[in-house]
């Protein structure tokens, strides 16, 4: 008998509170979702598709319906992951991260042409230079999204890792124990 | 240009070391361990020895299952003097003459889940000693209550009988043990009767130097008290954590005892029967699971004297140590989290000191 | 009596082995030969380098200026000896990494020729001012090791109207004795230091801290201070870090500097003793900082000492000077052994904040293999900042720098003395540099990231209004065309009209 009640009451105790939660997610829904717009102002915005996604939003947007994981972004590296791991609410293990060595362009100048594509696709205007004159890339604002390699036509654009001087030189991480 | 290169690899500083390594921490624990155990054989005799013998035996086995199951190296950790301390710990919990089985579970419990399923030393929540005489205590009541009288070496059992004892499972007979003074007192009231009358033939000076029914290490509280003492001066101990459990219990033990003597026990009495002190100089300070700070391991001591007057006075089992210590190891994460030093220039909760001239 | 009540409790700090004792009762070498050649970096201050105004061939004499300051917290450099620049070139700076730094070459003639020095006639006389002006030109920069411009303290200091001049003779990191042997011998030029930089402040009075295993320089600051009852001698207990200004601030006048302010916030300002006697030189015989004393030690010296080497000097000559046996040398250092930073070769120049050069065997740094933490909470002990090193550490270890940020990371000082005491040799200071070096990095990539914002933005208006410009022009070409064809047909028009 006891049995009985204890079953009776839990299962519609169940019921009760699953259909206020139903009712609550169709009258309470959030229409536009706020989230997508914090994480895109967290990214780098510069749309360079490293990722997969076609840009910062769509991105934003994949992280935010669980699609992506919070590591997709290469140029924001481990420091964007642990920010938007904070957003998201979840636990990310950064243990294993590896930021990517950040890498600019750079014109060798025996081979380029002066033809001027490479500045016309440089989100950032880091590519300067004229018609028929030696291009130069503006290492302060590359982004390092290497679109300007996929269409010079000499293959005079090339990535290169920062250069390490005094000014930019960092402790490494111990090794692990 | 000759220039002699020492290596590319990129060396921070201190380039002085440490004075004091983990392995040396615990062999000097190790060293404050051995007077209680040596006054435990030569209390109970040479079945004590045993037991000893193969828990920290087995305790040593067990930790290098473990390492090797884990596909770590064996022998340095093995070296750094961890699982020694542990397997010295949970035999000195044990009652002396229990049978050999009990020492080798609880040494597998101790190691196995107290703290190498956790991630091995440092990792663990709980203290692995505690974790084993309370899972034992639980498991096997009888034979982790059957105290055996005083039968100092050479007058008890001969080395062969003491054998069949600890190994051969031989029977002790009921007029070989006794109650510890808790447990005497426990069942007392349980039988309506008062302390004066429960506690005729105790003596505290007996009690304080030993001479009572119990643990295997645990009965000395003047060998505990000094080899703890030892250690602190010594600075491999805080003072904190003992110094408010003991007086945490004293305190509160004094209180009960003033108000109603014939229910509540004395202050001495408490301090001096059961784990108190060995808890307090040995357990308490278990780097693993107490609090970092000087306040946090004040406050860990504090809960532990409340948690163990509470479950003597009024509690189920007549000791309360073990329960005590693995409550509060629960507690240590959320006293970390809100015990914090303050930093320099800034107020305890974290704001920068106001600019004053 | 009653230093017990008087000071406030020390916190954390550790009780090192001092190894003072080899160097402390040596006088000061000052017979040191001048190189052949000096190798002079233009960037040996916290600042903006300075600019080489010398020619490659040029002729200077000692004391010449060879790099002007530029900005507001920057410092000159001068010539140590006379002689020829050879070259101005990327050389190894004396840094872990040995990166390129612009360093001047000067080949010494021998000559070792003053340029005509101008001393005040009564350097207490001149305006505070001119002292801190005379304090720049002459290139003097903090010798405790922070090397920050002094001339920018002391202004300052004067315009922040600062009350005390705390004066550290702390010098805790073991090994080292320059400091120490500086007050023995060059107590009463020290003294004069003091009074210039306190009239160069405006400020009252100077309290020296004096760490009380240096007995014989507490004698001798008090001798030289004895007259002068605006400066006192104070002795604070050796422990390291007591050489930390806020440290020994806290304990000598029980202030603490809030965790976002300066001692100029709480009216102080914090001199190193050698700093003292530099302004002493610049401005009472108007001699640039050229030259510096450095404790040279560690078992693989065979001599260890306290030289007087001109700046510029190549350490592995100063190194040979004290006899040093590079077999034995397992590690070179730079500084103290707490704070120090191991060179990977000697090929490197003194610079202005070299007060040490360590030459250590395989037995003094004694390398321990990295164990598991056991939370023993020793760290925790004698952090003098009163941070966590342990939780901070793991929580790096995992790359969550916020949240070490959270719990305190910023205001680790790097002293070392948690990796000193920690019994499992875990590297937590190598820990928090690496975290305090990405936080900046991050910080950079942060400001980047909106720098490319921006300049995308930019790159959308100029081509949308290239696009508008282009439709307009188009509009216009239009609308011309439009208008042409009307009047062609309208002249088209009006000429059937004439005809008809």
């Amino acid at each position: 008998m006891y049995v009985l009640s204890a079953i009776i009451i839990l299962t519609a105790l169940g019921l009760l509170l699953g259909l206020s939660l139903g009712v609550a997610a169709k009258y309470l829904k959030v229409e536009s979702d706020p989230l997508v717009e914090k994480i895109e102002d967290l990214m780098p915005g510069s749309q360079c598709g490293q990722c997969g996604y076609p840009g910062c939003r769509p991105a934003a947007e994949a992280l935010v319906s669980g699609q992506a994981a919070v590591t997709l972004c290469p140029p924001g590296g481990s420091a964007l992951a642990e920010q938007l791991a904070k957003l998201l609410g979840i636990e990310v293990d950064l243990s294993n991260a590896r930021d990517q060595e950040p890498m600019v362009a750079r014109v060798s100048e025996d081979t380029c042409t002066g033809c001027t594509r490479c500045f016309k696709v440089c989100p950032t205007d880091a590519i300067v230079g004229a018609p028929k004159q030696i291009h130069a890339v503006v290492a302060d604002a590359c982004i390092g999204c290497q679109k300007c390699v996929a269409v010079c036509p000499t293959e005079c654009l090339q990535m290169h890792p920062i250069e390490v001087t005094l000014r930019n030189w960092r402790w490494p991480k111990p090794l692990a124990a | 240009m000759s220039a002699k290169t020492l290596g590319n690899k990129i060396i921070s500083g201190p380039h002085v070391g440490a004075p004091l390594q983990t392995y040396q921490i615990m062999r000097q624990v190790v060293w404050a361990l051995l007077p209680a155990c040596g006054v435990g054989v030569f209390l109970f005799g040479w079945p004590a020895l045993y037991l000893l013998g193969v828990t920290v035996a087995s305790a040593l086995l067990v930790e290098a299952a473990c390492l090797k199951l884990r596909g770590l190296p064996v022998l340095p950790t093995l070296n750094d003097g961890s699982a020694l301390v542990t397997g010295l710990l949970t035999a000195m919990t044990l009652p002396p003459w229990a049978p050999w089985w009990i020492g080798v579970t609880g040494s597998a419990i101790a190691i196995a889940l107290g703290k190498q399923v956790y991630g091995g030393l440092g990792q663990n929540l709980f203290n692995p000693a505690m974790l084993a005489r309370v899972a034992l205590l639980i498991s096997f009541p009888i034979e982790m209550t059957r105290w055996t009288n005083i039968e100092p070496l050479f007058t008890g059992p001969g080395l062969a009988e003491s054998w069949r004892i600890t190994f051969g499972g031989q029977e002790i007979s009921d007029a070989m043990t006794g109650a510890t003074t808790l447990g005497l007192v426990k069942t007392g009231f349980s039988l309506n009767q008062t302390l004066p009358n429960l506690l005729a033939d105790h003596s505290n000076w007996l009690s304080f130097l030993g001479w009572e029914r119990g643990s295997l290490g645990e009965t000395s509280s003047l060998v505990l008290f000094i080899t703890g003492i030892g250690l602190w001066r010594k600075n491999i101990i805080q003072w904190h954590a003992p110094g408010s459990l003991l007086g945490t219990v004293f305190i509160l033990a004094l209180i009960g005892h003033l108000l109603n003597p014939g229910r509540y026990l004395d202050p001495w009495t408490h301090l001096n029967s059961g784990a108190l002190i060995l808890i307090a100089f040995f357990i308490a300070t278990d780097y693993v699971t107490s609090p970092n700070t000087p306040l946090g391991q004040m406050i860990f001591g504090a809960g532990c004297g409340v948690l163990i007057y509470i479950i003597r006075a009024w509690g189920g089992y007549p000791e309360g140590s073990g329960f005590a210590i693995l409550l509060m190891n629960a507690v240590t994460p959320l006293i970390d989290h809100y015990i914090k030093p303050r930093i320099y220039g800034r107020y305890r909760n974290g704001k920068p000191l106001d600019i004053s001239h | 009596m009653f230093a017990f009540f008087e000071h406030p409790r020390l916190r954390g700090g550790v009780h090192t082995e001092e190894r003072k004792q080899h160097t402390s009762r040596i006088p000061i070498n000052t017979a040191f030969p001048t190189p052949k050649k000096l190798y002079i970096p233009v960037q040996q201050h916290v600042g903006k380098p300075a600019e080489p105004l010398v020619k490659v061939g040029e002729s200077v004499l000692k004391g010449q200026l060879l790099a002007y300051s530029q900005g507001a917290i920057s410092a000159p450099v001068h010539a140590p000896t006379s002689g020829v620049i050879a070259d101005v070139r990327d050389f190894p700076a004396p840094h872990p990494s040995a990166l390129p730094v612009r360093t001047i070459i000067l080949e010494s003639d021998g000559l070792d020729a003053w340029e005509e020095l101008h001393p005040p006639a009564d350097p207490f006389a001149l305006e505070p001012e001119e002292i801190c002006l005379r304090v720049g030109a002459a290139g003097v920069v903090g010798l405790g090791g922070a090397v920050f411009p002094s001339a920018v303290k002391l202004n300052l200091g004067r315009k922040n109207q600062i009350r005390t001049l705390l004066i550290n003779g702390g010098e805790c990191e073991p090994y080292l004795t320059c400091d120490d042997r500086m007050m023995q011998e060059r107590a009463a030029e020290i003294i004069d230091g003091v009074r210039l930089m306190l009239r160069g402040m405006l400020a009252e009075r100077a309290i020296i801290g004096i760490e009380d295993n240096k007995p014989e320089a507490i004698r001798a600051m008090r001798a030289a201070s004895l007259e002068y009852s605006f400066i006192s001698v104070e002795t604070v207990p050796a422990r390291y870090p007591m050489g930390w200004d806020r440290q020994m601030l806290r304990y000598l006048t029980g202030q603490e500097i809030p965790a976002d302010a300066r001692a100029t916030d709480i009216g102080v300002v914090v001199h190193n003793v050698s700093t003292a006697y530099a302004v002493y030189q610049a401005v009472t015989h108007a001699k640039p900082l050229i030259s510096r004393v450095i404790t040279v030690s560690g078992a693989a010296v065979g001599k260890p000492q306290n030289v007087e080497a001109p700046i510029g000097t190549l350490m592995s000559e100063i190194l040979a000077f004290c006899d040093t046996d590079s077999r034995k040398t397992a590690r070179i250092v730079m500084g103290g052994p707490m704070m120090g930073d191991a060179l990977p070769h000697a090929e490197t120049p003194v610079v202005k904040a070299c007060n040490g050069i360590l030459a250590l065997t395989e037995a003094e740094i004694d390398p321990k293999p990295v164990q598991a933490c056991i939370r023993c909470s020793a760290c925790v002990t004698v952090c003098p900042a009163g941070l966590l090193p342990l939780e901070m550490a793991n929580r790096i270890r995992v790359n969550q720098l916020d949240s070490a940020v959270d719990i305190g990371l910023k205001d680790c000082i790097s002293c070392g003395s948690c990796s000193y005491a920690c019994p499992s040799n875990i590297p937590l200071t190598h820990y928090f540099k690496f975290a305090l070096g990405e936080l900046v990095k991050r910080q950079q990539a942060e400001h980047k990231s909106e720098q490319t914002k921006r300049l995308m933005d930019e790159r959308n208006q100029r081509l949308e209004r290239i696009r508008l410009e282009a439709e307009a022009e188009a509009q216009r070409a239009q609308e011309a065309r439009a208008a042409r064809l009307a009047a062609q047909k309208a002249a088209a028009a009006a000429k059937q009209e004439t005809t008809v």
